[in-house]
């Protein structure tokens, strides 16, 4: 039997969620911008899809915005936003602050952003991959618009302090328009501008509370396939209010901000994944997961040695194992693992498609040649017992064979 | 499932002449643990024939089966006949490379070359 152990990089689609996005294909055909019963049908299916994301993110259902995945999420959300602002000010210099080791959808494009003319700021990490709180605080300017922070990180899956964020960014936004409103109305000029918060939460969703009131989330983005629901769909909430241009055009779907016809199947399928989701027992789910990630982590470090464990497991998402096994390249140990059936994800640059590793590592000040010795392992829902102790056996060895080869 | 060749998989899993010579006539290495590769080459020689060969890597599956293809090559052959040898030779033993792995084979070559010019330069 094969063991799948890169829950991080994709899910299996649940059962049921299969289930509930069968008809949508053949049966349940209709194009929900028709106003037709085929169309009106289609439309059942992704009302019920809307309120069952807006239910797990405690927002309303017009406020979910259906794309293509998070990295079209994570684009929509900065590039129309800072567009829309523009907008109404096209001489102003907006002012962005992310972070080293976010998602390569939020730090291109704040990039692409930056050679536009805005200005960025990428915060530092720790060694745990956590940001700096006051050196966010620090870095807020008057032109500051908005703040994206991963909620936890898909290579070592630390969690990011976003209710603390939320609410230092609310904070600001209340002190701001509380000392406007207090300006006479003849020389007060404009309302200040808001901070906006957008958070990438595709790897936290499963974990943690996405609660967008709670958090002062204005932008959040997810993906089907990360919760056990379908490829090629993802979410982008967007909170009543905020303004956001569409970068793509030509429809009027989705409240003019995203146009394209809905992927039906794939949005019932997004929302019934959701509804999976028991947000009122994290703690508990959470707990058996941890327990066989443990396990793992245990094994390792008891049977193999000259191994660090990147994972801060006391901050981290409970599905991470994050190792360097020293003197070991990572793309070797990931193809012996393979060759045994066991998959797991590599930082190493022989596995991608660049020749430099894992930024999150390299932010998280790991040397490059310990980076290019990573292994990730991510436990999801179907990880058994007897997985963990087959990988604990059949790891050891490999790691053996390999540091024997080594100059 | 891996983009890899039967034949690399095959070296990976089962490389030739993997391991050292004490009293080796030449050594080469190349690149180095920062850039995740490594590879060092013993060489034998005697009347510019290659009497033994071993190497040791540290990297990725195709390093390994580069290293390996590559002192299968060279066992047994002159020194003029090695210095011919092109990445390309190896990348054709082992039935292709995907694109982003051919520096690993050059990177072995390297160490092959350095090793040869080492024993020249005694």
């Amino acid at each position: 039997m094969k063991i799948y152990l890169d829950y991080s990089a994709t899910t299996p689609v649940d059962k049921s969620v299969v289930k509930a996005m069968f008809p949508y294909y053949s049966n349940k055909f209709g194009n929900p911008s028709s106003l037709h019963s085929f169309g009106q049908e289609a439309v059942k299916g992704v009302d019920r899809a809307r309120e069952q994301i807006a239910w797990l993110l405690n927002c309303q259902a017009n406020e979910i915005v259906f794309t293509s995945g998070a990295t079209e999420s994570d684009n929509l959300a900065i590039k129309g936003l800072i567009k829309a602002l523009l907008k109404k000010d096209k001489n102003k210099k907006y002012h962005i602050i992310t972070s080293a080791i976010e998602h390569s959808a939020v730090l291109e494009t704040c990039a692409e952003l930056e050679r536009e003319g805005i200005e960025v700021t990428y915060l530092p990490v720790g060694k745990n991959g956590l940001i700096d709180i006051n050196g966010l605080k620090k870095s807020i300017k008057n032109n500051t618009v908005l703040i994206s922070i991963m909620y936890a990180n898909s290579e070592v899956g630390c969690i990011e302090p976003i209710n603390d964020i939320g609410k230092i960014i609310n904070k600001i936004n209340e002190k701001r328009l509380k000392e406007w409103k207090n300006i006479s109305p003849k020389s007060r000029g404009d309302k200040p501008h808001e901070i906006y918060f957008h958070t990438d939460a595709v790897q936290a969703i499963n974990y943690v509370n996405c609660d967008v009131k709670y958090n002062f989330i204005d932008l959040l983005s997810l993906s089907g396939h990360k919760i056990y629901g379908p490829k090629g769909i993802g979410v982008l909430y967007v909170r009543s209010g905020v303004p956001l241009s569409a970068l793509q055009l030509g429809g009027h779907h989705e409240n003019n901000i995203r146009s394209g016809t809905l992927n039906v199947p794939g949005i019932v399928g997004l929302g019934s994944a959701a509804s999976l989701i028991n947000k009122s027992n994290h703690v508990n789910i959470n707990k058996i997961i941890a327990g066989r990630r443990d396990r793992l982590v245990v094994g390792i470090i008891k049977n193999i040695p000259e191994v660090i464990l990147n994972t801060d497991r006391s901050i981290s998402t409970p599905s991470h194992a994050h190792f360097s096994f020293l003197g070991v390249e990572g793309e070797s140990i990931l193809i012996s693992l393979d060759l045994e059936g066991i998959a797991v994800s590599t930082g190493s640059a022989c596995a991608s498609g660049s020749l430099k590793p894992s930024h999150v590592l390299l932010a998280m000040g790991i040397k490059e040649e310990v980076a290019h010795s990573s292994i990730r392992f991510t436990l999801g829902k179907n990880t058994t017992i007897g997985e963990i102790d087959k990988v604990i056996k059949i790891l050891p060895p490999i790691i053996k064979r390999l540091r024997s080869m080594a100059p | 499932m891996i983009p890899y060749s039967k034949k690399v998989i095959e070296h990976f899993r089962h490389p030739h002449n993997q391991g050292m010579i004490k009293d080796a006539d030449a050594i080469g290495e190349a690149g180095n643990p920062r850039c995740g590769d490594m590879m060092k080459i013993y060489l034998k020689i005697k009347d510019n024939i290659i009497k033994d060969v071993k190497f040791e890597t540290l990297g990725c599956a195709a390093a390994i089966a580069v290293s390996s293809a590559l002192t299968d090559r060279v066992n047994g052959s002159t020194l003029a006949k090695v210095k011919k040898i092109k990445k390309e030779d190896i990348v054709k033993d082992l039935g292709g490379l995907p694109l982003i792995k051919i520096h690993c084979s050059m990177l072995a070559l390297e160490a092959l070359h350095k090793a040869i010019t080492n024993y020249n330069n005694k």
